[in-house]
């Protein structure tokens, strides 16, 4: 029982992550129907950034901060300078430009910060609660990771629904041309939406990396998991993207946790589910209305 | 036929060369009927004039395989397994439009094929446990192949990124049986008498392991790209196109789309279970680290930058996989890099290729020129038909 | 092309000039490719009228509202607004100029409520004080009803009210409108076009309104313009037009 309760707060814990990362893409996907397959290396890089500053003597909270600051500045310079020839055009086009993106940035962490493991702090201990004698399974860190990725969603909802530029943005993103002819500056607001997607896809880099080891390519597991929490959602729907990482948080924990040496199944799991999702329920686990082609 | 005349036969990477005349018009849609009697002298028979360059490429490619060094040779065979999957590749991303970042896993799937059947007590003929190798990776692509011909564009790119990520765990979840992170070394096939032979009857030389394999993978992808270029010659290759470019027109033909999208799948998904079994003979190990999503995306990288659709591309961009690593790891070691920072150049720069092909020139360097040469073409067409009624 | 201006009584409406060509459109020539849907047209809309461009499909009539408002960049050509050359002027930028265009097909924002779209179409302007949105929804009583509904749950009809409203929360001197009546029963067509003939007598807007229904058109518009295969044909008061038999065969289909 001790040992279900254990394995199902990991999996609603990294569930969270997956959650904020699969947010991140679906952000970008409803501004500008690109899967920005680069947001992981994106989210890898201002980690490392975070750990330079971290080694250099920096408190976590200074490098958290500069890390979400500089994703927020490499997702602007990205949308500006690479995405934006490729947008409206052919899919394939910007998919196979997210993919260099992708393996570039990758290859570029390597070349300036080395390609060997390196350990990421948490500001919070990983020792579980004690209650009542007994240690329950949930930890300071668990805790801080939920509660942030909580917090960023909080924001968002915020940013979307009660404010000026949150109404542009998704002016933008559902009709391109009638926001510009209602005087919207839609170059300025796909923009601002991959900076924002691009710090929140950041976060969930920073939070997956804290307690663990990080190399240049640590963020590839994280891409398919927030593609397939994504898909489960629907990919057009934030609400279905954060569900969407909760359940596949969830299946992955159990599998690593049930399964006899299940942590090796657990990437091969994430394709199982992401093919039956895409093959019996292509529009997402939520879509109320004829599923879309995928 | 007359683009069969390509410029780009003045190509320099090696066995590029010989292979032009043929593969450049692998991709090329452009209907040259008229133009066919004015200026074509190889047979009129598209499988003809295949054989005749299969069989100039044979000779090209051993002159070429003896002239150059051993080190040479031992690229040469590299470049061949980057070009059977490339080829392979190429005809399922430019013919069909169908995006694959999953060739790493399908090459991964013939390595540990040919892995396992060489190390059996009395290995089967080294042929034979190719076309194995191929089976199985066709049937993995004609799974793979199902679930994708009912994706596009992103969710496709998707689909198999997930499955390049996942299929390797599988190799560690089956330790017992494919070695975990270990891999599985490769026993090497030893080259049959008759090859020493051959080898001193052309060339003097001698006939080390590393001829003989870059042989078999010469051989492999000769044989590959004959299939493959009469593929897309076929009525085959007509219907893909249809199905890539004209996807309503085709439904409304009465052409099962999903099909013709899992074949492509599946013949792109065999030459990749080729070129996976030629690489674990050359390389000598299968990997889980040999099958990265690096690998897929350099596969990719080749097509695109070789204009997607043109099987010479294909081979041209293969080639850049292969010299461009050494030659920009020797810059970044120039520039002050250690050893492992240079490594990871090549990747940098196949990414930033890709950014930068797809920017500036969607076409790929072969559709580029061949373009602006189909354009210069057609304008001295206009303006000889102009001249003519006008005088 | 020579311009007729039929209703010969110069507007007051306007105030100052007499000449009051609020947009004028001169020699505009777009193509798609090799394709010229609009060859050379010339025409002007005046302060407080309405001026109606007819014609059939492919005439070039959506073409022509594009160009006008930036969307499709012309060969050749100006545009004119209140003498200022808007022809190179971003699109967003039109409606601070004092243009909205409300594009063919309605163009709501299915995914935001009414009036999250009412709000969007005054976005560019800052703050804007509740009692504009209320005279809006005074005008559209029906929309006022389906305030926090999802656009896309409206009918064709609320549509074309909610779009008309947010085009008005611009506060525009001229008004771009591309095929209001298309899918409209004819009840609610009359009800709009009267509405906006009210909007033009009574605040002295303006309006280009581009319409295949040339009948209905014709019966609440000032001026006509028949456009035919990218070009104008004529240019003429809209009674005029209406009386020329031979014209409506050939060119309006009634």
């Amino acid at each position: 029982m001790d040992y279900f309760v254990n394995v199902t707060l990991t999996g609603l814990t990294q569930g969270m992550i997956y959650s904020a990362f699969a947010l991140a893409l679906v952000l970008i996907w409803r501004s500008t129907r690109i899967v920005n397959f680069a947001q992981g290396s994106m989210a890898a890089a201002t980690t490392f950034i975070a750990l330079a500053l971290i080694q250099a003597g920096q408190s976590y909270w200074v490098a958290l901060v500069v890390a979400l600051a500089s994703g927020f500045v490499l997702g602007a310079i990205v949308e500006r300078v690479i995405i934006r020839p490729v947008e409206g055009g052919p899919e394939l086009n910007a998919v196979i430009v997210t993919l260099g993106l992708f393996v570039a940035i990758q290859a570029g962490i390597a070349i300036v910060f080395g390609s060997s493991f390196q350990s990421f702090p948490t500001p919070f201990g990983v020792r579980g609660f004690e209650v009542g004698g007994t240690t329950i399974p949930l930890t300071p860190t668990s805790l801080y990771v939920i509660g942030s990725v909580l917090l960023v969603m909080a924001l968002l909802v915020a940013l979307f629904r009660f404010t000026r530029i949150g109404l542009a943005m998704r002016a933008s993103a559902f009709s391109q041309e009638v926001a510009r002819l209602l005087g919207v500056k839609v170059g300025g607001m796909l923009t601002l939406g991959w900076g924002l997607a691009a710090v929140v896809g950041s976060l969930s880099g920073l939070l997956i990396a804290g307690g663990t080891f990080v190399w240049p390519a640590y963020m590839d597991a994280l891409i398919v998991f927030g593609f397939v929490a994504a898909i489960i959602g629907g990919l057009d729907s934030p609400v279905g993207a954060i569900v969407g990482g909760l359940i596949l948080g969830l299946a992955l924990s159990y599998v690593s946790g049930y399964a006899p040496r299940g942590s090796a199944l657990v990437n091969i799991s994430a394709l199982v589910i992401l093919i039956v999702v895409l093959l019996v329920r292509p529009g997402g686990l939520f879509s109320s209305t004829t599923a879309r082609r995928a | 036929m007359s683009d069969l005349h390509s410029p780009a036969s003045t190509g320099t990477a090696g066995k590029a060369t010989d292979e032009a005349p043929v593969l450049a018009t692998a991709g090329a849609d452009a209907p040259s009927a008229p133009a066919e009697t004015r200026r074509s002298f190889l047979p009129q028979s598209t499988l003809l004039r295949h054989l005749l360059v299969l069989a100039a490429s044979a000779v090209l490619a051993v002159a070429l395989l003896e002239l150059s060094s051993p080190y040479q040779n031992s690229q040469l065979a590299t470049l061949t397994y980057y070009a059977i999957a490339a080829g392979g590749l190429t005809v399922l991303t430019g013919m069909n439009g169908q995006i694959s970042l999953g060739h790493g896993a399908l090459m991964a799937a013939g390595a540990y094929t040919t892995a396992l059947f060489l190390d059996a007590e009395e290995p089967l003929p080294l042929p034979l446990i190719l076309v194995v190798a191929v089976v199985v990776a066709t049937a993995i692509g004609a799974l793979v192949g199902v679930a994708a011909a009912r994706l596009h564009g992103p969710y496709l790119a998707g689909a198999t990124l997930a499955l390049a990520v996942g299929l390797p765990g599988l190799a560690i979840y089956f330790h017992d049986i494919f070695g975990g992170e270990q891999g599985l070394r490769v026993r090497a096939p030893r080259a049959p008498e008759a090859f020493g032979s051959f080898i001193e009857a052309v060339s003097g030389n001698s006939a080390s392991n590393t001829k003989w394999l870059a042989y078999v993978g010469t051989i492999c992808l000769l044989i590959t790209y004959f299939f493959l270029a009469n593929l897309v010659r076929s009525r085959i290759g007509r219907t893909w196109r249809a199905v890539r470019d004209q996807e309503v027109a085709a439904e409304l033909a009465g052409i099962n789309l999903g099909a013709w999208r899992v074949l492509a799948f599946v013949v792109s998904a065999a030459a990749a279970g080729l070129a996976g079994g030629v690489l674990a003979i050359v390389v000598r190990l299968a990997a889980p680290s040999g099958f990265t999503l690096v690998l897929s995306l350099a596969l990719l990288t080749a097509i695109v930058i070789g204009g997607l659709g043109s099987l010479l591309g294909a081979l041209l961009g293969s080639a850049l996989l292969v010299f461009l690593p050494p030659f920009v790891t020797d810059l970044g070691g120039d520039l002050g890099l250690d050893q492992t920072e240079a490594a990871q150049l090549a990747p940098f720069v196949y990414g930033v290729v890709l950014i930068v092909a797809m920017i500036f020139a969607p076409a790929g360097f072969v559709g580029t020129i061949r373009l602006r040469w189909m354009t210069a073409k057609a304008k001295r067409a206009s303006a000889r038909a102009a001249g003519a009624n006008g005088g | 092309m020579a311009e007729a201006h039929g209703s010969t009584a110069v507007s007051a409406t306007g105030g100052t000039a007499t000449s009051t060509r609020l947009l004028e459109v001169e020699g505009l020539t777009s193509a798609y490719g090799p394709v010229r849907a609009l060859d050379g047209v010339s025409l002007s809309a005046e302060t407080g009228k309405i001026t109606a461009v007819l014609g059939a499909n492919g005439a070039g009539k959506t073409t022509l509202l594009r160009t006008i408002s930036g969307l499709v960049r012309p060969v050749s050509g100006r545009v004119v607004l209140d003498g200022e050359d808007i022809t190179k002027a971003p699109v967003e930028s039109m409606v601070s100029k004092g243009m909205a265009h409300v594009p063919e097909g309605r163009g709501v924002i299915a995914e935001l409520t009414v009036d999250e779209n009412l709000r969007v179409g005054s976005l560019f302007r800052g703050k804007v004080g509740k009692d504009e949105f209320d005279r809006v929804y005074d005008l559209f009583p029906r929309i006022a009803e389906r305030k926090n509904n999802a656009a896309h749950t409206l009918s064709g009809g609320e549509r074309q009210m909610l779009v008309i409203g947010r085009a008005l929360l611009a506060k525009p001197r001229i008004l771009l409108l591309d095929e209001p009546s298309l899918g409209l029963a004819p009840r609610i067509v009359a009800q709009i076009f009267g509405l906006l003939r009210q909007l033009v007598d009574t605040e002295g807007l303006s309006v280009l309104l581009v319409e295949q229904n040339a009948r209905s058109a014709l019966s609440v518009a000032d001026v006509g313009v028949v456009l035919n295969i990218g070009r104008v044909v004529v240019t003429d008061s809209a009674r005029t037009l209406m009386a020329d038999e031979d014209l409506r065969h050939a060119y309006l289909g009634f």
